[in-house]
């Protein structure tokens, strides 16, 4: 019954004296994680170390930069991981000097090291040589100081002049007469940017020359908020902030792995069943707003698709309801399980479910009568917004985008948690590339998410009364020893959603560093857009399906 | 199926005007013997306060400015559409420009980046505007308050009208909220604009600390800059 694992043949495994010897003299010393091997390197020799994993090892997949301040250095953490099998890991630790923060940027290996760089620079203030656009990209230009930094002192005051906020459509925006082209602002106030994301497009007529997206509109501190909280209970409530579009459980589930595997705790199987049942319905809510909004955005159908999928996502939530308390703000996973069982009577509880998922093929079909199989849709998304399966991977692209561009990656399956690995589903690959593909993608996993709900409710249904264990025996306060580092991800419902902690030794994170996979799917957008007309970058952006909460933390 | 039916779509309008004639001569269209017909009695006027009347009309067909910030968007989008459907308020239809909104709802947290964006937005909506905070962070920062970026609610900007608790509302809570700035528009209420977001001074006014002497550099003595005091805010 269990699902087919892919063929790791070709992709051979490294022990770490190989490792070791492949980077040979590059290598100053030891560093290890509770989830790979870590290596100290000196600071001038990122890119060449990169780039003897990427070649020579098969590292493609650059996860994540975690950059921190200790007393005595700063640290630039990069966390790389296979496409084709992410269970082998390995971290490349970069100690940089405490006076003069200096480090070579992994841009030249990775294109997505930009945009984690530039965070890493914003937040912690390590400066990448070589980077070619080190420049704040969270907060604003005119921001004094790196707030997590050590020395930040956050109740100084900020002086912000206010040229910084004039109107820019003041004057004539207009370049010199002779360009051809014009520039466009997008957003930040914009219905088709999904929130609060600012695009600074160039146009040469319809045609995008350039295109850049500006966040940092949502950043709302939630690594900092992390590390002001204690593991046991104060953190769990932010991940459901991370990707708010009712995406919460499968947020609070990269927490609780991560923190279940640093403080060694075992989750009874009951509870890991109503976790997947409860992540996958979070899935097909996610999903279907996706939906509806990318219709929105493509031909402004307000009326049809997009109500019919908030009644969808109205339904899924009152299922979640019944299960969790709480319509979008779950805060149902507790370290070790979950806080309570399914709700009495669970007859009803589990008929709902039933019934919804009954009814789900004729929702599905009514999607695609008017969505995939509408010609002006075809039109405006077949063969539009085309991102390359090698793009894709060098920019660290996950969920369904990079399974749009025919990259079979998926940690349910690739790297299993939960219950995924003893049921019965398929991943969804579309190797289109376009944003059909991705619309493809989406509407198929709503399909095999609910295969995954059916099977997790007959499982409960069957539970013997006595074994229902919601959670494990977990202890009051969780203190995990000094020192100890873990990066965990799981698959959200965007992409690999991963987490980095530090321990202290004391019952707070000493840093928490969220990896969010809107923020380097995001970074695609110019590579999709540049040559398209105006329309289809918006259709792309739409196809990306970001959360800015996500995008910014 | 339509196409069966070959006859062209026609009207005969002959009838309809003799029709809506007699009904007028006669008095028995329903149309004309309404519920607010009767209440008037025979005497076609009514006798107000045209300022009154004017509240009346505001607080009964509102226009929303359509502006998501971050989860409660989520909710506020639930709330126009099916099952909740804001629209029997008289409160539903989402404006995507400023220019044609009276009723601004904040659904989310607001930060130092995006703050001066929304005050924009608000300066571009005609008089009289409304607002209503939804949701705990614009009431306070809610669970990022204490957030080194995060504005310490919406009134720090743009006055609001109504605040709605919780994190986020549920859809109810908001018709709730929306049906309460109804009431207060009608009896002629608004918030007292309490609020003076941008007070700029001059940067040679400033007191000379560390920061002041850092940015010295950049700016002029006789800019204007604002100063975001974290530390004072509630």
């Amino acid at each position: 019954m269990s699902i087919e694992l892919p063929e790791t043949a070709g992709v051979t495994e490294q022990s770490p004296e190989e490792l070791e010897a492949l980077l040979d003299e590059l290598v100053i010393g030891r560093d290890d994680h509770l989830n790979a091997p870590g290596y100290v390197i000196k600071p001038d020799t990122v890119v060449e170390s990169l780039r003897r994993l990427r070649d020579d090892a098969g590292f493609d997949h650059l996860s994540c930069v975690t950059a921190q301040e200790y007393d005595d250095r700063y640290e630039s953490i990069y966390h790389l991981k296979k496409f084709d099998d992410p269970t082998q890991e390995v971290s490349i630790v970069v100690p940089a000097d405490k006076e003069n923060p200096v480090s070579q940027s992994a841009n030249a290996v990775f294109r997505t090291a930009d945009w984690h760089e530039r965070e890493a620079y914003d937040l912690v203030g390590i400066e990448y040589d070589e980077h070619p656009n080190l420049k704040r990209i969270l907060l604003p230009d005119t921001w004094q100081g790196h707030p997590l930094g050590q020395s930040y002192d956050q109740d100084q005051p900020q002086v912000v002049p206010l040229r910084e906020h004039k109107n820019p459509l003041l004057e004539d925006q207009r370049a010199a007469s002779e360009s051809e082209t014009m520039y466009l602002n997008i957003g930040p106030h914009h219905p088709a940017t999904h929130g609060v994301l600012h695009v600074k497009a160039v146009l040469d007529g319809e045609q995008v020359v350039d295109l850049e997206p500006d966040i940092g509109y949502l950043h709302r501190c939630e690594e900092q908020m992390c590390q002001n909280s204690t593991y046991r209970y104060q953190i769990m409530p932010y991940p459901d902030r991370w990707d708010y579009i009712s995406a919460g459980l499968l947020n609070e589930w990269a927490y609780a792995r991560v923190a279940e595997d640093m403080a060694d705790i075992e989750v009874p199987e009951y509870a890991q069943v109503i976790r997947t049942m409860g992540a996958e319905l979070c899935r097909m809510a996610a999903h279907f707003l996706a939906l509806g909004t990318f219709a929105l955005d493509i031909y402004g159908d307000f009326t049809a698709i997009f109500m019919y999928s908030i009644r969808d996502r109205e339904r899924v939530q009152n299922i979640l309801e019944d299960l969790t308390g709480q319509r979008l703000m779950f805060n149902y996973f507790r370290l070790g399980g979950v806080v309570w069982d399914l709700p009495e009577p669970r007859e009803e509880f589990i008929e709902n479910a039933r019934d919804y998922l009954e009814e789900l093929p004729t929702a599905l079909e009514e999607y695609h009568d008017m969505m995939t199989a509408n010609e002006i849709l075809q039109l405006r998304t077949v063969d539009t917004g085309v991102l390359p399966p090698e793009v894709a991977k060098s920019y660290g692209a996950t969920g369904p985008v990079a399974r749009g561009s025919g990259i079979d990656y998926d940690l349910r399956r690739d790297d299993p948690y939960g219950y995924y690995d003893k049921l019965d589903w398929d991943v969804v690959v579309e190797d289109g590339c376009d944003n059909y593909s991705r619309l493809l993608v989406r509407m198929r996993e709503v399909e095999q998410s609910a295969k995954i709900v059916e099977q997790c409710l007959d499982l409960l249904e069957d539970w013997p009364e006595d074994e229902r264990t919601i959670q494990a025996n977990v202890p009051r306060t969780i203190k995990p020893k000094d020192d100890t580092e873990i990066y965990r991800a799981v698959e959200g419902a965007k992409g690999e959603l991963g987490i980095y902690i530090r321990a202290d030794g004391t019952e707070k994170p000493a840093r928490f560093k969220i990896r969010s996979p809107c923020f380097s799917n995001l970074q695609t957008l110019p590579e999709m857009s540049n040559g398209e007309y105006v329309p289809d970058a918006i259709a792309s952006l739409g196809s990306l399906d970001i959360v800015l909460g996500e995008v910014d933390r | 199926m339509s196409s069966d039916n070959q006859q062209p779509f026609v009207t005969d309008r002959s009838r309809v005007t003799t029709d809506t004639q007699d009904a007028r001569l006669t008095g028995q269209d329903d149309r004309f013997n309404s519920r607010l017909r009767e209440a008037f009695g025979s005497s076609p006027f009514i006798l107000t306060k045209f300022d009154k009347f004017m509240n009346w009309v505001r607080g009964s067909s509102m226009f929303m400015l359509q502006f998501g910030i971050a989860c409660c968007s989520i909710e506020m989008m639930h709330t126009y559409a099916v099952k909740h459907d804001l629209d029997r308020f008289g409160a539903g239809v989402p404006r995507a420009s400023p220019r044609q909104a009276d009723v601004i709802i904040i659904p989310g947290t607001i930060v130092s980046k995006f703050a001066p964006r929304m005050k924009r937005v608000y300066d571009q909506m005609p008089e009289p505007k409304f607002v209503i905070g939804m949701g705990s962070c614009t009431i306070s920062g809610g669970p990022f308050q204490e957030g080194y970026n995060v504005v310490k609610g919406a009134e720090e900007v743009i006055p609001v009208d109504i605040h709605i608790p919780g994190c986020p509302p549920r859809p109810e809570a908001l018709v709730y909220g929306v049906a309460k700035l109804q009431e207060r528009i009608a009896n002629g209420e608004s918030a007292p604009v309490v609020v003076k977001p941008y007070e700029l001074e001059q940067f040679g006014d400033l007191e000379r600390d560390e920061i002041v002497d850092q940015l010295a550099a950049e700016i002029d003595t006789d800019d204007l800059v604002m100063r975001y005091n974290w530390a004072d805010s509630p």
